[in-house]
């Protein structure tokens, strides 16, 4: 399928909502620390406040447990007691970034094991998506919204649906999501995101560099994006993968009742119960569907 | 006004001039300024923007009526995602009247092309042909097809309007037509009537009744006045009937069939459809492309099961007739499978509750939900997660975003509620 039509557009004020991955059981297996991460991030977010005076940064932190908003640069809370070392953003970002991680840690519960680690990014795209709306709503002369995610989690494959219709949404409103993958593996969820909406994405090789990586990558505004040569994506994944074993397949069969995807010929939809070729007579009742996933 | 009483005086022969009586004499849009003074009720928000502030709140209430009537009847009701539809447009003379700025066909065209593209946009399974009727003739300008851009040109190059509208003739091409496609997909018709009447050669009766056993849903949107014979046959089809006041009102009432309609369990059979889900083609490998017949370098699908190139999806490959999708487009109509639940209001008596003060700001976009002066504004909440959200965001989650963003950001739902208490 066609990846986003590029929008025109006129001015390079840019307003760049970063969703920040800190997934405790990520970065406890992770090559690179938490913290020298972080001082990259700091200085990427600082870069971007001066390439534009009018450019805004928000950072949401998508953690295993919760989700919240982080750092907002139009408050102006910001303006607080400057620190020797440290400018007034990145002090108030950090004591807020500490008070969630501390709030995520006591969320947390007893999980049988076996389940992949993933972060709520679902969550954190949705909470991005309604504050994008929020600024379209405030005028004309709004700065231009893009979505930058740090993620390193696998994907959670619990989360596919919610993370689909986000993306379709982003899509709508012509919201273009950037991804830069920290982790091990590769994210079909973010290569497909960055596709769908026209943004960019891209796993740096080395993580001691990756300011390097943000800035030129990744610091690029919507309007000088015609302009500038950007990594492309090749070879994005949109093969589907079946209900039944989770394999993925060049070849299936569609439910035409649900749309559930099977390798294989079969007499009754597992999903939806409909059997396959009489008319049915009944709806599924309500309670068999629970908001299932496909890959539950 | 004297035009009431000049009637009277006149013997005329209307008997219908009780309501002028009634109102002094007054058309309803000399009462919109004597009554109802719409100016007055113009407020300045904190940053000096004017903000009819009853209109929000007015805006916000129909649009949650509306969803309460959808969701109330439409619980878990199953919803037809393959769908063949047939757009009939009345081309007889009655579709050159200007009551519609600039001739009701115009306005016709314009909205039906935005219509063709929601809906595939909403449902990228589905295909959609058009039928004009003109000079008491049917026909078909194009067949059922996946593609919005060949509907729309053909559309537009054939706008001229003559002769009388057949009601018959449409449904009897429409239903020979729908009869050749496959079991699993609905088939339904929406028939944009401008005319008042329709001339038939023989029984529409009974036409009406073989449409029905066809299974086919008929929807009509009228642009003059209701018709009985048009209400016959929603009914009896089990379509909606509408006829539009202005022009507003038709695009909302046109838009209102791009989502899929509740489905009738014994209208389509459940089958298996077999599908293809094609890989890009290699960067720079060249292949003749089977739509366009010439060849072409990369970016293109390679149909899985004859290796032909196809130039986007999703289509029907030309060669072995395998549908081509990708993933995106079947996750598209997930959400019709898994709605969220509409989120109530937060009843007036919980407004000074020490838990809602503690959630001053709506949870999906940080906005402020305390009015100007610390008056509590509305807000609402959802059932589930029990976060606040401000009314733009709960229009925007259930129109476009279709996840609640305090149900997606807490892993375990009970414990973040426990915790703000």
């Amino acid at each position: 399928m066609a990846s986003a039509p590029s929008k025109l557009y006129a001015d390079d004020v840019s307003l760049v909502v970063v969703l920040l991955d800190t997934n405790l059981f990520f970065w406890s297996s992770s090559s690179v620390s938490f913290s020298q991460f972080l001082s990259q991030v700091l200085a990427f977010l600082n870069a971007i406040l001066t390439l534009n005076q009018l450019n805004q940064v928000v950072v949401i932190a998508t953690g295993y447990n919760s989700c919240d908003y982080i750092f907002d640069s139009a408050l102006d809370l910001n303006r607080g007691i400057e620190n020797g070392r440290m400018p007034a953003m990145s002090s108030s970002l950090l004591q807020k970034l500490e008070k969630f991680l501390i709030k995520d840690e006591q969320l947390s519960k007893e999980e049988p094991e076996g389940r992949i680690k993933s972060s709520l990014f679902s969550g954190s795209l949705s909470m991005s998506l309604c504050y994008m709306q929020r600024v379209f709503r405030s005028g004309a002369l709004h700065p231009h919204p893009r979505i930058l995610c740090l993620q390193g989690s696998p994907d959670g494959p619990e989360q596919y649906v919610a993370i689909m219709n986000a993306i379709f949404s982003a899509q709508r409103s012509k919201v273009p999501i950037d991804s830069c993958y920290i982790g091990a593996q590769n994210s079909a969820f973010l290569q497909q995101a960055s596709y769908i909406t026209g943004g960019v994405h891209h796993k740096p090789q080395n993580l001691d560099g990756l300011f390097q990586y943000l800035m030129t990558i990744f610091a690029t505004d919507l309007h000088s994006r015609s302009f500038i040569h950007l990594p492309k994506s090749v070879g994005v994944d949109f093969r589907a993968s079946c209900f039944c074993h989770k394999n993925t397949i060049d070849m299936g069969y569609i439910c035409s009742v649900c749309l559930s995807i099977f390798c294989k010929h079969q007499k009754k939809c597992s999903t939806c119960g409909s059997v396959f070729g009489q008319a049915q007579s009944e709806v599924a009742s309500a309670s068999d569907k629970k908001r299932k996933t496909p890959e539950t | 006004m004297n035009n009431g009483a000049g009637k009277r005086i006149n013997g005329g022969v209307e008997e219908d001039d009780d309501e002028d009586d009634v109102n002094g004499g007054l058309d309803a849009w000399e009462r919109t300024y004597t009554d109802e003074r719409s100016w007055e009720s113009l407020q300045e928000d904190e940053s000096g923007m004017l903000r009819p502030i009853e209109n929000q709140a007015l805006y916000h209430s129909q649009y949650r009526r509306r969803l309460r009537s959808l969701s109330s009847t439409a619980a878990r009701i199953q919803k037809g995602l393959i769908r063949y539809l047939y757009i009939v447009i009345d081309l007889s003379r009655a579709a050159s009247e200007m009551d519609f700025r600039p001739s009701r066909i115009a306005v016709i065209a314009k909205h039906v092309e935005a219509f063709i593209r929601e809906f595939f946009y909403q449902n990228p399974l589905s295909q959609v042909g058009i039928v004009t009727i003109k000079d008491g003739v049917a026909s078909c300008l194009t067949d059922l097809g996946g593609s919005p851009e060949s509907h729309i040109n053909a559309l537009m190059k054939k706008l001229e309007c003559s002769g009388d509208s057949s009601l018959q003739n449409a449904l009897d091409l429409v239903d020979g037509y729908l009869n050749q496609i496959p079991s699993y997909g609905h088939r339904e018709v929406l028939l944009l009537y401008s005319a008042l009447s329709t001339c038939d050669p023989g029984d529409i009766m009974e036409t009406i009744q073989k449409c029905r056993k066809s299974k086919i849903r008929c929807s009509v949107i009228g642009l003059a006045a209701e018709m009985f014979i048009c209400k016959h046959l929603c009914q009896e089809t089990g379509g909606t009937y509408s006829v539009a006041l202005d022009e507003s009102h038709f695009k909302e009432l046109i838009l209102e069939h791009a989502p899929p309609p509740p489905a009738i369990a014994e209208f389509a059979v459940a089958n298996l459809i077999k599908m293809g889900f094609p890989q890009r083609a290699a960067e720079g490998s060249i292949s003749i492309c089977s739509c366009h017949k010439e060849a072409k370098v990369g970016a293109g699908y390679t149909c899985p099961r004859c290796k032909a190139r196809a130039c986007e999806l999703p289509t029907e490959c030309r060669v072995c007739g395998l549908t081509l999708v990708s993933s995106p487009h079947l996750a598209r109509s997930y959400h019709h499978l898994f709605p969220i639940a509409p989120l109530d209001e937060v009843p007036s008596s919980r407004l000074n509750d020490p838990i809602r003060k503690q959630q001053r700001n709506c949870f999906g976009c940080q906005q402020n939900l305390l009015n100007s002066g610390n008056k509590v504004g509305l807000a609402v909440v959802c059932p589930k997660c029990k976060r606040y959200f401000c009314l733009d965001c709960d229009i925007y989650i259930h129109e476009s975003l279709h996840n609640c963003p305090g149900c997606d950001s807490f892993r375990h739902s009970k414990a973040a509620a426990a915790n703000e208490d």
